[in-house]
C-alpha cells in the first residue's frame, strides 16, 4: 500500500465530483431540507423531532454513501478503467482506501451542515456533544462507503446498482428502531436487528442525544459501525479481481 | 502499390533491429490454451513476438486477439500453458509498470480533463513529491505524441471518439514502458489520424526501443507492422514478416495472403486427408 497512491486516488475522485456540482448539491442540501422538512412535519411534538431528527443525523450519510459509491465504482468497473489500474502497479487497498478517503470527506462536509442545521437553528435538543454526533455520522458514512463498494460488485448496470439501495438499506431502515423501539418488534425480528449494522449507528446517536459524556454503550455502538465498515471493505477488496474471465 | 510513409520508417527500424535481433523474444507463448465461459477462445498458441519491433495481431473480429491481449497484460482469468513476459510469467506484479496496455474502449474518466486523467494516472506510475517534475514531463510528452495540446483542457467526455482513443494511447505511454498492447488503437480513426498514429508507433519502437503489439482487424494496417501474427478462430493461421507471406503466398496484399491460408485451412478442416500431403510438399 502506499499513501502517495491512495492520496491521489483520493484527489481525483473529488476532481471527478467537482466536475459535476449538482451531484455536491443534491448530497449536501438533501439531508438538510429533510430535517428541516422533519422539523415542521412535527411542529406540535418536538420530542418526537428530538429522536427521528438525531436517529436521521446517522442514517442520511449512510445512504448517500451507499448510493455515491455504488455509482461511482460500477462506473470504474464498466468504462474499464478499473482493469486499467489493476493492470497498473496500483494496490487494492489504495484504490479502497483512496475511495473512502474521498467520500468520508464529503461526508465530513454533509454530516457537519446537517448537524449544525438540526442543533443550532432546527432546536434538535442533544444533551451529549455534537462533536459525538459528527463521529458517528462519520463512521455511518463509511459504512455506506463500505457497503456500496461490496454491492457495486453484483450489479451489472447503475439500474441494478440503484436496486440494491432498497434490498440493501430499506430493511434496515425498517428494523433499527427508527419507527418503533427495537424491544418492541417480534422476537425474530429483533434477532434480526441486533445483527444489522444500522441499528448500532441509530442507538449510538439516541446515546449522545439522552446522555452527557461517552456511554459504555456509546463505544461499542461506535466499534461495531467501525468493525462492520472495515470488514465489509475488505469484502469489497476481495471483488476487485486483477484477472477476469 | 501500398506506399506508406511509414514504410521508410519501418525499413530503418527493420536494419537496426536486425542487430540486436538476436536479444531474447518479449513474448513466448507455448501451448497456450484460455477458456471463456464453455468456448476456447484460444486453442494451444504458440509464437514469439520480438523485441523492439511492431508486431500485428490480425484477424476477424471474435477470433481471440482481445483475449490474447489480456493474456500477455496479465488480466485474462484461467489462461493454460506457459506464456513469458519480458523474461517473467504474464500477470507478474513486476510487470505492471513495464507493460502499457490500451483496452478496445477508451478506458479514461469522462469526467476529468485530458491532463486531469494522464495526472493521476502518472501519479499511479510515478508516485510521491519526490518526482512530481517527473510527471509533469511525462504527461506533457504523452500528450504531446498523441497531438492533443490543444485539448489537454477539455473535458474527456466531450471529445470526439477518435480523440477519446488517443487519450487512453496517452496514458499507456507515461512511464515509458518497455511493452506497449494496443488493442484496435486505430478503428474509427480518419486515414490521416491513422497514419500519423502508425508513424508515431515506429517512433516509439525506434527511438524508445518499446515492442509494440498491435491489433487490428483491418488488413491494410498489417502492410506497416515489422511483423505479422495473423488469427483465425483461436489459432495462429500464420507468423512472419509481411513481406514473406506476400512472397509464399504469391499474392499482392496480406489481406489476399490472408484469404488464401483461410481457404486452405478450411480445405484442410473438409478434407482431413489431405493434412497429412500438406507437409510433405
Amino acid at each position: 500500500m502506499s499513501s502517495a497512491r491512495t492520496l491521489a486516488t483520493a484527489a481525483r475522485v473529488l476532481r471527478q465530483l467537482r466536475h459535476d456540482p449538482r451531484s455536491i448539491a443534491l448530497m449536501l442540501l438533501v439531508p438538510c431540507l429533510m430535517l428541516f422538512l422533519l422539523r415542521y412535519v412535527f411542529d406540535g411534538s418536538p420530542g418526537t423531532f428530538d429522536n427521528i431528527g438525531a436517529s436521521l443525523l446517522g442514517i442520511f450519510p449512510l445512504i448517500t454513501m451507499f448510493l455515491v459509491t455504488s455509482i461511482a465504482t460500477l462506473r470504474e468497473r464498466t468504462s474499464g478503467t478499473l482493469e486499467r489500474l489493476l493492470a497498473m502497479p496500483l494496490g487494492k487497498a489504495d484504490l479502497i482506501a483512496g475511495y473512502a478517503l474521498a467520500f468520508g470527506l464529503l461526508a465530513v462536509v454533509q454530516s457537519t451542515l446537517a448537524t449544525g442545521l438540526a442543533v443550532w437553528f432546527l432546536g434538535l435538543d442533544v444533551i451529549g456533544s455534537p462533536w459525538l454526533l459528527l463521529l458517528v455520522a462519520l463512521l455511518d458514512a463509511l459504512l455506506g462507503t463500505a457497503l456500496g463498494l461490496f454491492v457495486s460488485a453484483f450489479a451489472a448496470s447503475e439500474f441494478q446498482a440503484v436496486q440494491f439501495m432498497p434490498a440493501v438499506i430499506f430493511p434496515q431502515l425498517l428494523l433499527c428502531g427508527l419507527f418503533t423501539p427495537r424491544d418492541r418488534m417480534a422476537p425474530a425480528l429483533e434477532a434480526a436487528s441486533d445483527v444489522l449494522p444500522m441499528s448500532y449507528a441509530v442507538d449510538g446517536m439516541n446515546q449522545v442525544l439522552r446522555h452527557p459524556d461517552a456511554t459504555g454503550d456509546f463505544i461499542r455502538d461506535a466499534v461495531v459501525v467501525a468493525g462492520c465498515a472495515l470488514l465489509v471493505l475488505g469484502l469489497g477488496a476481495a471483488t476487485l479481481r486483477r484477472r477476469t474471465a | 502499390m501500398m506506399n506508406y510513409p511509414a514504410d521508410e520508417a519501418a525499413d530503418k527500424a527493420t536494419n537496426t533491429a536486425t542487430s540486436t535481433a538476436a536479444a531474447e523474444p518479449a513474448i513466448t507463448a507455448h501451448a497456450l490454451t484460455t477458456v471463456r465461459g464453455d468456448r476456447t477462445v484460444l486453442r494451444g498458441l504458440d509464437f514469439t513476438v520480438p523485441a523492439g519491433r511492431i508486431t500485428g495481431l490480425l484477424g476477424p473480429s471474435g477470433c481471440g486477439k482481445s483475449t490474447l491481449m489480456r493474456a500477455v497484460v496479465g488480466t485474462q482469468a484461467k489462461v493454460d500453458g506457459s506464456l513469458q513476459v519480458l523474461g517473467r510469467p504474464a500477470g507478474d506484479p513486476a510487470l505492471r509498470s513495464r507493460i502499457g496496455y490500451v483496452t478496445q474502449a477508451p478506458s479514461v474518466y469522462d469526467d476529468l480533463t485530458v491532463r486531469q486523467n494522464l495526472d493521476y494516472f502518472a501519479a499511479v506510475l510515478l508516485p510521491g513529491r519526490a518526482l512530481r517534475h517527473d510527471r509533469r514531463t511525462a504527461v506533457d510528452r504523452a500528450i504531446a505524441d498523441v497531438d492533443l495540446s490543444s485539448h489537454a483542457d477539455s473535458l474527456a467526455g466531450r471529445l470526439s471518439g477518435g480523440q477519446r482513443s488517443r487519450v487512453s494511447l496517452a496514458v499507456a505511454l507515461l512511464g515509458t514502458p518497455e511493452l506497449l498492447v494496443l488493442d484496435e488503437p486505430t478503428v474509427g480513426l480518419d486515414p490521416v489520424l491513422r497514419r500519423d498514429l502508425w508513424n508515431l508507433f515506429h517512433q516509439i519502437a525506434a527511438d524508445r526501443g518499446t515492442t509494440l503489439l498491435v491489433s487490428s482487424h483491418v488488413m491494410d494496417e498489417a502492410e506497416r507492422c515489422h511483423r505479422l501474427l495473423l488469427m483465425r478462430e483461436g489459432e495462429i493461421l500464420a507468423d512472419d514478416t509481411p513481406e514473406a507471406l506476400r512472397r509464399r503466398n504469391d499474392t499482392a496484399t496480406v489481406e489476399e495472403a490472408f484469404l488464401r491460408l483461410v481457404d486452405a485451412a478450411a480445405a484442410r478442416a473438409a478434407h482431413p486427408r489431405t493434412t497429412h500431403e500438406e507437409p510433405r510438399s
